[in-house]
């Protein structure tokens, strides 16, 4: 069993008077992949803007409970939280990289970060980009505008920013819902690479795909996290009606 | 709810395929132990005539699950019941295949009055008929507790197959004349109790279908 990476502890968390996240206390292993399913609007993305703070930013958020990264509370008044979202990057929906190039995206993050020196920008970038399999498709057009590659080279480069500040858990939103069968399979395969060495959550709409990547999967309704588990153990044998009736397409 | 009614209704037919195959099954054993009892070579050649029914059964049904696996791509109990359908085909087709063994060693007797001589054929071909029958309606009724009493029903087969083996070897050394044939129906009888065997796996599948647990009897 791997040891745990993120936990929370009794999470609740309100927009004004929607309670959005109930109780939720779940244990996200290290270096495994994590499926977050359920309906829309169930709370799986202010789950996921819960952990690295992004949540911080909506007014009128009340939340209640506790999250560790490792031994550390993410709510501390000492937690430095760029540095938090630096251990804890996302990548969302839609592919959003900057307008400017190829480059300049990756390089983004550490610039902010004070690194300055050519050489280690051009090492960063390099490998992040291997990292995120798209080295081979832009090395030669790095000072191309990003917004010139497809939607899934534009993905795999925001996995790339994401990894340029080496982080240790990587978020990802529905990171293949706009993508075609393809770029969806790279992504995912990109996913198996990417649990070497980080801890990553995905939120996923597509029942096949949490079966396919994941470990873990948890099934979330209301705010409510109804059932959490292998992902061999909750698709193959649910233990709660719900689950069963969800994932069998019984109801949603 | 609408997404399921196709879903739904590929289940059912599946359904109503494998109680198809489970009754064609039961009648190749049912006749098969009624040739036993009126000596019919008759009607053993037709059980192994018929035997190609049940293999081509079982095929349309194999084909019709790896079909729902793909394009379903099923989960959770749909899961189950459609991969158990996979595992409990093999059995029935092994029951259907005994069924023939036995129609051929029918065929092989010609004579003899060892049939009278053993009293434990008959009830244990009794057992082994509900067994295979009730196997079958627990798993297309999804009735775990008949499951269970067919799984406890083992052991009194194994007890007649026990009995009968002291029986036949006392047949063999006693009459000469009728000891030849003695081996065909201690065959008859092993195939019997691979039947009853069958059955009981039938029973562990429904147990695994309705659970998710696969508990393997001895
Ligand atoms: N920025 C926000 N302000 C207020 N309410 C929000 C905000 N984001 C989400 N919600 C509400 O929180 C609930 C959970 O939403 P969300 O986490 O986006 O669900 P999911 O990702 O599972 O579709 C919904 O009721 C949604 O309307
Ligand atoms: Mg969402």
């Amino acid at each position: 069993m791997s040891p745990t990476k993120i936990a929370t502890e009794n999470l609740n968390l309100f927009y004004g008077d929607n309670h959005a996240l109930k109780d939720v206390s779940v244990k996200i292993k290290e270096r495994q992949i994590t499926s977050l399913i359920g309906p829309s609007g169930c709370g799986k993305s202010t789950f996921l803007k819960t952990l690295n703070r992004l949540v911080d930013l909506i007014a009128d958020v009340k939340i209640t409970g506790k999250v560790f990264l490792g031994a550390d509370d993410i709510f501390h008044s000492q937690v430095d939280v760029t540095l938090l979202r630096s251990k804890i990057g996302m990548v969302f929906q839609s592919p959003n990289p900057f307008p400017m190039s190829i480059y300049d995206n990756i390089a983004y993050g550490p610039r902010i970060h004070g690194i300055k020196k050519r050489v280690q920008l051009d090492e960063i970038v390099e490998s992040s980009l291997k990292g995120a399999a798209i080295w081979d498709e832009v090395k030669d057009r790095l000072k191309k505008p990003a917004l010139s590659l497809s939607g899934g080279q534009q993905q795999r480069l925001c996995i790339a920013r994401t990894l340029a500040v080496k982080p240790e858990v990587i978020l990802m939103d529905e990171p293949t819902s706009a993508l075609d069968p393809i770029s969806t399979m790279k992504i995912e395969e990109l996913m198996s690479e990417l649990k070497r060495k980080h801890t990553v959550i995905i939120v996923t709409h597509s029942m096949q795909q949490a079966a396919r990547i994941s470990d873990f999967t948890a099934f979330f309704l209301n705010g409510v996290v109804v059932e959490y588990d292998t992902t061999e153990n909750l698709f193959a044998n649910p233990k709660d009606k719900r689950t069963e009736d969800y994932i069998t397409g019984r109801f949603g | 709810m609408t997404a399921r009614v196709t879903f739904d209704q590929e289940l059912e037919d599946l359904n109503d395929r494998l109680i198809k195959m489970g009754t064609t099954v039961e009648n190749a054993i049912d006749e098969s132990i009624a040739a036993l009892k009126n000596k019919d070579i008759e009607s053993a050649r037709g059980i192994i005539a018929n035997d190609r029914v049940v293999d081509e059964l079982e095929k349309q049904i194999e084909y019709k699950c790896l079909t729902l696996l793909l394009r379903q791509q099923p989960v959770a109990k749909d899961l189950r019941k459609i991969s158990t359908a996979l595992k409990i085909i093999t059995d029935m087709e092994r029951i259907g295949d005994h069924a023939a063994d036995i129609a051929e060693l029918i065929i092989e007797i010609t004579d003899g009055n060892v049939y009278e001589a053993t009293k434990h054929i008959l009830p244990m071909t009794e057992v082994v008929i509900t067994m295979v029958h009730d196997s079958i309606w627990a798993f297309t009724k999804d009735e775990l507790e008949l499951a269970h009493e067919v799984i406890a029903r083992d052991d009194i087969v194994d007890n007649l197959f026990a009995d009968l083996k002291l029986e036949l070897a006392e047949v063999i050394r006693s009459e000469k004349d009728t000891g030849k044939h003695a081996l065909d129906y201690l065959m008859i009888a092993k195939y019997l109790e691979r039947i009853a065997d069958h059955a009981v796996n039938i029973c562990e599948w429904v147990e695994f279908s309705q659970t998710g647990k696969h508990i393997v009897n001895k």
